[in-house]
């Protein structure tokens, strides 16, 4: 199958969290930069699926600048034969799902994987509105991905209180979520072979962002805990009742 | 001002989520004087049921005289809500950003082509512009983020558990609604559901019991078990006890697990990870249970007990047997 993987890099998961003086974005000074988890997993699980029909290849996109390039060059190594940078800095989803919408219809790609959403704005949009564009069918926050019969893909979803196994028809757009597969750590001969496979910059469609950061702020810090001795349960149960009243 | 609010049944039942849409919108916008809400239900329910929504600000209700909408197909109910928003001439669609409306919006974000505030914590702040100031958390609970929206056409999804529903009865009339979705247009096929029984769904709770490490391994979680029944909570993990295989992925909060604002999150034997932080942090009130007195927990915390959870929990879980007895 031609996949394509959508990739965004995230600050790490131990970044501890600080905004500019004018709060208008994120204090980028010592911040590492990953490949967003869910993306991750959407990239290995890609590679598995192309692993178990022999054939096919895997193309990564990214919506952003420059400095993205590290982060492409480690899905390269992890094993995509292709990556690709849409030139303009995300602003939105709906902006990011309108590049990469714009990207596909240019191409032809069996199946788009993304994650289900990334660890920095937590929106988990992007494959839904480019589900929408493509006129594809979505299956948001999967947990396992099969080929079916007759180029049909057997995929199992979280839900509200449940899970749900379902039969979708290429093409189409799937998100992917924990439990999926576990990412692969890349070799030194990916490593080697990164340097040299193809990534191609494209310019934007410049479509705008409808979304606008007015700005961020730290979340209100709580107050000093109260602490209980292991024999006074009845008092924490009591303070929670009267005090906190959420029991 | 026409709001059209979309409200989740499962099973013949509404869900939490769908008095918590109808209220949100009515709690959102009940400073404009001319505020309409017309609820569409996914899919049939019990009449009576229906039109309790009218007791948290629901002027209409839209029964679907067709049982099409009864099972959830993304790509059919995205239809339906497109059919119900041109018949209401509605400007405004609020839902919950639950499973299903994280599906929802971002297609119907595209097809109505509105602009979309996506999981936003509280209810907007209406400018004499017209436009909005939302705040949604970022950097997965890290952070808050303010956005101004604008434009004709909007969508609104907020966190399950966001706002208390407040009853504030509207007179409501519920009314069959004959959709033109035909089944043909659906582009999944559900092949099996299998429904957590008998549990409260995590993401729905109103208060959570987590386990970690500490609690030493799957056989002891009993103890955790036993004290969310004694206050009706759902049960949770850490990171590490789902990685172990010691409870499945779906119970896993935190950064790369699911994010909850409970009114109760109590940590047992969890010693509070920046990344399982960022998952809980917004909820109401944290109990934590830890041996060790340092344990970064104690920082968020309000409640705190050292000690060791196999002598604390079940003292604890009698204790609140008693108040529930009392």
């Amino acid at each position: 199958m031609n996949i394509l993987v959508c990739l965004s890099q995230v600050p790490d998961t131990t970044t501890k969290i600080s905004f500019t003086s004018d709060n208008k974005e994120l204090n980028k000074a010592g911040v590492q930069y990953i490949i967003n988890p869910y993306d991750e997993l959407a990239l290995t699980k890609a590679l598995e699926l192309n692993e178990a029909s022999g054939g096919g290849s895997i193309t990564v996109v990214h919506v952003g600048g420059a400095d993205a390039e590290p982060v492409l060059r480690k899905a390269l190594a992890i094993g995509a034969d292709q990556a690709v940078r849409i030139d303009t800095a995300p602003m939105d989803a709906r902006q990011v799902a309108a590049e990469i919408a714009h990207f596909v219809s240019s191409a032809s790609f069996d199946l788009v994987l993304a994650g289900r959403e990334s660890i920095d704005y937590n929106g988990g949009l992007v494959g839904g509105m480019l589900a929408e564009y493509l006129d594809w069918p979505l299956v948001n926050v999967a947990t396992s991905i099969e080929g079916g019969a007759g180029g049909s893909m057997i995929v199992c979803r979280d839900m509200d209180g449940g899970r749900e196994k379902l039969e979708v028809y290429l093409p189409a757009v799937i998100t992917c979520q924990k439990e999926l597969t576990e990412p692969r750590i890349p070799n030194m001969r990916g490593i080697m072979a990164a340097r040299t496979k193809p990534l191609q910059v494209l310019a934007p469609q410049g479509k705008g962002a409808d979304m606008h950061v007015l700005e961020h702020a730290l979340p209100p810090s709580r107050q000093a805990c109260r602490f209980f001795e292991v024999h006074q349960m009845d008092e924490l149960v009591e303070a929670l009742h009267q005090q906190a009243k959420v029991l | 001002m026409k709001i059209l609010v979309y409200a989740e049944q499962q099973d013949g039942h509404l869900k939490k989520s769908a008095v918590e849409a109808v209220s949100f919108a009515r709690q959102s916008f009940e400073s404009r004087g001319d505020l309409n809400i017309t609820v569409l239900l996914g899919g049939q329910v019990d009449t009576q049921a229906a039109a309790e929504l009218g007791l948290y600000g629901a002027n209409s209700v839209w029964m679907p005289a067709e049982s099409i909408l009864n099972s959830f197909e993304v790509h059919l109910h995205a239809l339906a809500i497109q059919q119900a928003l041109a018949e209401s001439g509605a400007e405004v669609l609020v839902m919950a950003h639950t499973y299903c409306g994280k599906s929802l919006v971002p297609r119907l974000s595209v097809a109505w082509d509105a602009v979309l505030a996506a999981g936003v914590n509280s209810p907007p702040e209406c400018a004499s512009d017209g436009s909005w100031k939302v705040y949604r958390t970022v950097y997965s609970n890290k952070g808050i983020a303010s956005y101004s929206v604008s434009g004709v056409r909007r969508i609104l999804s907020f966190l399950p558990n966001a706002l208390k529903p407040v009853e504030c009865s509207s007179p409501c009339t519920v009314f069959p609604w004959n959709t033109t979705v035909n089944s043909a247009a659906a582009k999944t096929r559900s092949l099996e559901l299998q429904k957590v029984q008998g549990k409260i769904p995590l993401t729905e709770a109103e208060r959570v019991i987590s386990g970690g490490r500490g609690l030493k391994g799957p056989e002891h979680w009993h103890l955790i078990e036993d004290l969310a029944e004694v206050c009706d909570a759902a049960t949770a993990c850490s990171k590490p006890v789902s990685d172990m295989h010691w409870r499945s992925h779906d119970e896993h909060v935190g950064q790369t697990g699911i994010t909850i604002k409970p009114d109760l999150y109590m940590a047992v034997g969890i010693s509070g990870a920046i990344q399982h932080l960022a998952g809980v942090s917004s909820s109401k009130t944290i109990v934590a249970i830890n041996t060790d007195r340092e344990a970064p927990f104690f920082k968020v915390a309000d409640y705190g007990v050292v000690g060791d959870a196999f002598e604390v929990l079940p003292q604890l879980t009698q204790a609140i047997r008693r108040l529930r007895k009392g």
